[in-house]
């Protein structure tokens, strides 16, 4: 029997210290309380195991907080759980998410050790004064320190997080951040435009009404950054595949593009969440339910209905939409069995005539101006 | 239990809104044991939420109780309510000719304010015996001493022995409870003439049909008396009659002369037992009727739609179940190219307007939209005729008409004299017509104007209280038309006219409206993906234009950990905002936008 692939999601929900923009569930902990999560963790990934032999591993996702804070022989572990459970692919992706300051030599062998062959490291700008007004602990002279152990380590696909659109942001810095950390070439540049989420100690602190005085970039000024973005990267030898993630060729994430094609993954640990056979389902954030909702799990799953026909329909639509490949009437009628409904070729159409889309050898995507308002775009492709 | 008629007091209480009406009925009615404190609820006479929250009493009801005075004798006090607002006056007057006597509360601080003096006056009308009461004289800044010489100077009523109270503390209310007792008069009346009774509130109970509140002036009706409505014409037999327990009405054999109660009769509707019409036995008639009788009309008119086009039938159930208690109440169907179905509502004034409207809402749980609000303007056709017109968008072509007419009233504000000057200024703006002013004492004044009813049923009665903190009051009365220039303004949006905004202002404010309206507007509108021009026009004339931007940015950058729920939510928001806009041509509006009308002048 063909095994059907799988990426696989673990959250690790602790930093050395919260950022400011942050609204995931993650904080501080002690040595006892990440040993007790982990022994949660690895049963709850345990308790997964009936289904187990329907899978093979492509991706593994490392998330947090901070999996770099965490004592690396954790990642062993959990690494082996899941081989001991599932088939692996002969390349997998085995990604981990590490802040500057939190890594070593020794650290970055055992990782490599573990198979961990891609680390994403979260440096979001060069400069001080940007990093400090974010709340990140580290300077950008510590970034540039691990990326060296990581290369010297032997890390072949390193994956960069930026941010633009930050307070008194202005274009001269942010160009600034992209060539720097592109004449680095890591293989991969996460590039978002920050936003004042609720929960995040940023809305805390300006709330509603005073988010005007962190002095965030006007809209103009935000979506210059992005399109410069591009246009630079892409000079650069990055491909925009999503609205904010630029590879090399070939080293486009694959664990990201399950996400946005309508892949199975399962996400294991505090808030993940998961897309497995039909059935999305998560772990709730708080801390003092995951011990109940581990054990939970799996049972969660089995008893759940699988999502509708429509609503995987509106997914497949505003999710695929998101990736530069966009979507395809032709992908569509082998997963649904049918054509686009007449709501989408109406909506295309008018999308089309205002150039929000493209389309092209059978696939359809946002061009730049409709990746601006997507939101608006996006939300026409759920169905009455 | 028969009561002599001589121990029997019927009254009503006279304030102005918060000087203390309802509290000091809960006051009486509790100190005359009719219910326990446990058993009181917060202001009783009030029984609609929407009263309580607002603080104000909308429908005139009646309690009977009975007090034992301190030489021993009981005596039926029968406590007519009623509403305390402008809007009402005419049932007011009503209520007030059911009585014999009333109390008129003034608060010890504020002293005599504009609508204390017109129903003061109504009551004067009435011939009732007026007895002042000075409330709250536990505040700080009380002065009885200054508001008694008010009392007398500009009232003319003797008040050096008034009691002196607070309601809310239950100080002194005995002396009030005796100086009804001793100083209101008795009913007269003769029971052994033909029935005549006046009716003075109605409600519609839907086991017993309409229940009607009156008083009887001579003669008796009892149980199986067939009786006539002398405006109506209509005879009904007589099912039940009784009077009012507090909440309740409790069943008697007969009320007679100088009695206020209730009777059932299967009556269908309370539009066939119009307030002020007088009731008589329909075998022996009296041989007039009660002076007084107006046939209530409509003086404010709107729209209302309802959010949801499917909710249309229930709009109109809601309005038919309303109207069954309120036959004030007009409406009939009418069709809006940007809203749909709905009705053409008429209303006595503003406050009743949103009085149903918050009803419907909050009772009916109806999502409605309303178009600004209109006055009934007469426009005279060059073929001669003359049209009512009460809803904007049936004017006819300018081309057509040969002069237009709109109603004016004649307004009193009670203000001191500090805030004369911005009054004036403000009744200026909103074309009043100075006549004259009276001086109360040196530091309070009545300014008399002449105003245009249009412009005093958007915000007057806010901006009358903005530009004064708080201290002027108004009574107004509807005066007669006038020949007026006026214009219909139309509103395009995208190039596209709205029907629902259009409305008819005066030639000389037609641009600061349109102006206003426009920038109105263009907050309430959202960004689209392209740019929407908003105009205003007089005919194909453009006098204002603003404009919304298109949308730069609206992106939702990351997508964490495979957690789609969040951005899922979102968009579902957006769609879900979509549904509860209104689609004029290829742009949403929001269905407030609608009533963006109706707050023009919020920003003065």
């Amino acid at each position: 029997m063909k095994k059907r692939s799988l990426s696989v999601y673990i959250h690790l929900p602790f930093c050395a210290q919260k950022c400011l923009y942050c609204d995931f569930a993650s904080g501080p902990a002690g040595k006892e309380e990440i040993a007790a999560y982990m022994r949660l963790l690895t049963k709850e990934i345990r308790s997964f195991e009936a289904i187990s032999s329907l899978y093979r591993v492509e991706t593994v996702f490392f998330g947090g907080g901070t999996p770099s804070f965490v004592a690396p022989f954790y990642i062993s572990q959990i690494l082996n759980q899941l081989r001991k459970q599932y088939e692996f692919s002969e390349t997998p992706e085995i990604t981990l998410e590490a802040n500057p300051g939190t890594l070593d030599a020794e650290k970055l062998v055992t990782y490599r050790k573990a198979g961990v062959n891609r680390l994403s490291l979260g440096l979001q700008s060069i400069h001080e004064s940007e990093l400090k007004l974010l709340g990140r602990i580290h300077s950008y002279e510590d970034f540039l320190e691990s990326y060296e152990m990581a290369r010297q380590a032997g890390f072949t696909n390193i994956n960069v997080d930026l941010m633009s659109a930050l307070p008194k942001q202005t274009m001269g810095k942010w160009k600034k951040t992209l060539e720097t950390v592109a004449a680095l070439k890591p293989e991969h540049i996460s590039a978002y435009s920050l936003s004042i989420e609720e929960g995040t100690p940023f809305y805390e602190r300006y709330g509603e009404g005073r988010i005007g005085r962190l002095d965030l970039p006007g809209e103009e000024l935000d979506r210059a950054m992005y399109h410069f973005t591009k246009e630079y990267l892409g000079s650069q030898g990055y491909r925009r595949y999503e609205f904010s993630n630029y590879a090399k060729k070939g080293f486009e994430s694959r664990h990201n593009m399950t996400y946005w094609t309508l892949g199975d993954y399962v996400g294991f640990g505090q808030a993940a969440a998961s897309y497995l056979q039909g059935r999305r389902f998560s772990n709730p954030a708080g801390k003092e339910e995951y011990p109940e909702a581990s054990r939970t799990a799996y049972q969660r799953f089995r008893a759940m209905a699988p999502q509708s026909e429509k609503e995987a329909m509106e997914e497949y639509m505003f999710l695929g939409l998101r990736t530069a490949r966009g979507v395809s009437r032709e992908d569509f009628q082998k997963r649904f069995g049918k054509p686009f409904p007449k709501q989408y070729e109406k909506e295309l159409l008018e999308l089309y005539r205002q150039d929000l889309v493209e389309q092209a050898g059978g696939r359809i995507w946002l061009t730049d101006a409709g990746i601006d308002v997507s939101n608006i775009i996006l939300a026409r492709f759920l169905l009455d | 239990m028969t009561i002599p008629q001589d121990h029997i007091r019927n009254f009503s209480i006279i304030a102005h809104i918060d000087h203390g009406k309802s509290t000091l009925a809960d006051r009486i009615i509790e100190q005359t044991g009719l219910l326990t404190a446990r058993e009181m609820q917060e202001q009783i006479l009030d029984n609609m939420d929407l009263e309580r929250e607002r603080g104000i009493t909308i429908k005139a009801q009646a309690v009977r109780t009975i007090y034992k005075a301190k030489n021993g004798e009981e005596y039926i006090l029968n406590l007519i309510d009623t509403p305390g607002h402008v809007d009402f006056n005419y049932e007011v007057s009503r209520s007030l000719a059911a009585c014999d006597g009333a109390l008129l509360v003034v608060d010890a601080a504020q002293g005599i304010e504009a609508q204390t003096l017109a129903n003061v006056y109504l009551a004067l009308d009435n011939d009732l015996e007026v007895i002042p009461v000075i409330n709250k004289i536990d505040l700080p800044s009380a002065d009885p001493d200054r508001v008694i010489e008010e009392i007398e100077d500009v009232i003319g009523l003797e008040a050096h022995d008034a009691p002196l109270i607070s309601a809310k503390n239950g100080i002194n209310i005995d002396q009030v409870l005796e100086a009804i007792v001793h100083k209101l008069p008795a009913p007269k009346g003769d029971p052994e003439k033909p029935l005549k009774a006046l009716i003075f509130d109605s409600f519609y109970d839907s086991y017993r049909g309409v229940v009607v509140f009156f008083r009887v002036m001579d003669g008796r009706v009892r149980k199986d008396s067939r009786v006539k409505l002398m405006a109506s014409g209509a005879a009904y037999d007589v099912v039940e009659v009784g009077t009012f327990g507090a909440g309740q009405l409790i069943p008697c054999e007969e009320l007679s002369a100088g009695m206020v109660g209730y009777l059932t009769a299967s009556i269908k509707n309370v539009k066939d037992t119009r307030v002020g019409d007088t009731i008589t036995e329909a075998a022996r008639p009296c041989e007039e009727a009660l002076p007084g009788y107006k046939k209530v009309q409509s003086m404010v008119f709107c729209g209302m739609y309802p959010a949801d086009g499917a909710k249309y039938p229930d709009l109109r159930d809601a309005l038919e179940r309303l109207q069954l208690n309120d036959a004030s109440l007009t409406y009939e169907p009418e069709t809006s190219v940007a809203l749909g179905f709905g009705f053409r509502c008429g209303f006595l004034g503003r406050l009743h307007l949103e009085i149903i409207q918050e009803r419907l809402e909050r009772e009916y749980n109806l999502d409605l939209v309303t178009t600004a609000p209109s006055v009934v303007y007469k426009v005279h056709t060059l073929k001669g005729e003359c049209i009512d017109l009460s809803n904007p968008t049936n004017m006819p072509d300018p081309t057509l008409i040969d002069y237009m007419e709109e109603p004016v009233v004649s307004a009193e504000i009670m203000v001191t004299t500090e805030f004369i000057g911005p009054i004036m200024k403000l009744c200026q703006e909103r074309r009043g017509v100075y006549e004259g002013t009276e001086y109360i004492e040196t530091t309070r004044a009545l300014l008399k104007y002449t105003l245009p009813l249009n412009e005093i049923i958007y915000d007057f009665f806010d901006a009358l209280k903005s530009r004064s903190r708080g201290y002027a009051s108004l009574d107004y009365s509807l005066k007669g038309y006038v020949r007026s220039d006026l214009v219909k303004l139309d509103i395009l949006i995208n190039r596209e006219e709205v029907d629902a905004l259009s409305f008819i202002v005066h030639e000389s404010t037609a641009y600061e409206r349109g102006r206003k309206m426009c920038e109105r507007l263009k907050e309430e509108i959202p960004r689209h993906l392209f740019e929407i021009p908003i105009q205003a026009a007089i005919g194909s004339k453009i006098i204002a234009r603003e404009t919304v931007k298109a949308v730069r940015k609206d992106v939702l950058a990351k997508c964490y950990g495979g957690d789609i729920t969040r951005k899922k939510k979102l968009l579902e928001k957006q769609k879900e905002g979509k549904k509860r806009m209104r689609q004029i041509g290829n742009v949403e509006v929001p269905q407030k936008a609608f009533m963006s009308v109706l707050k023009l002048d919020q920003d003065d």
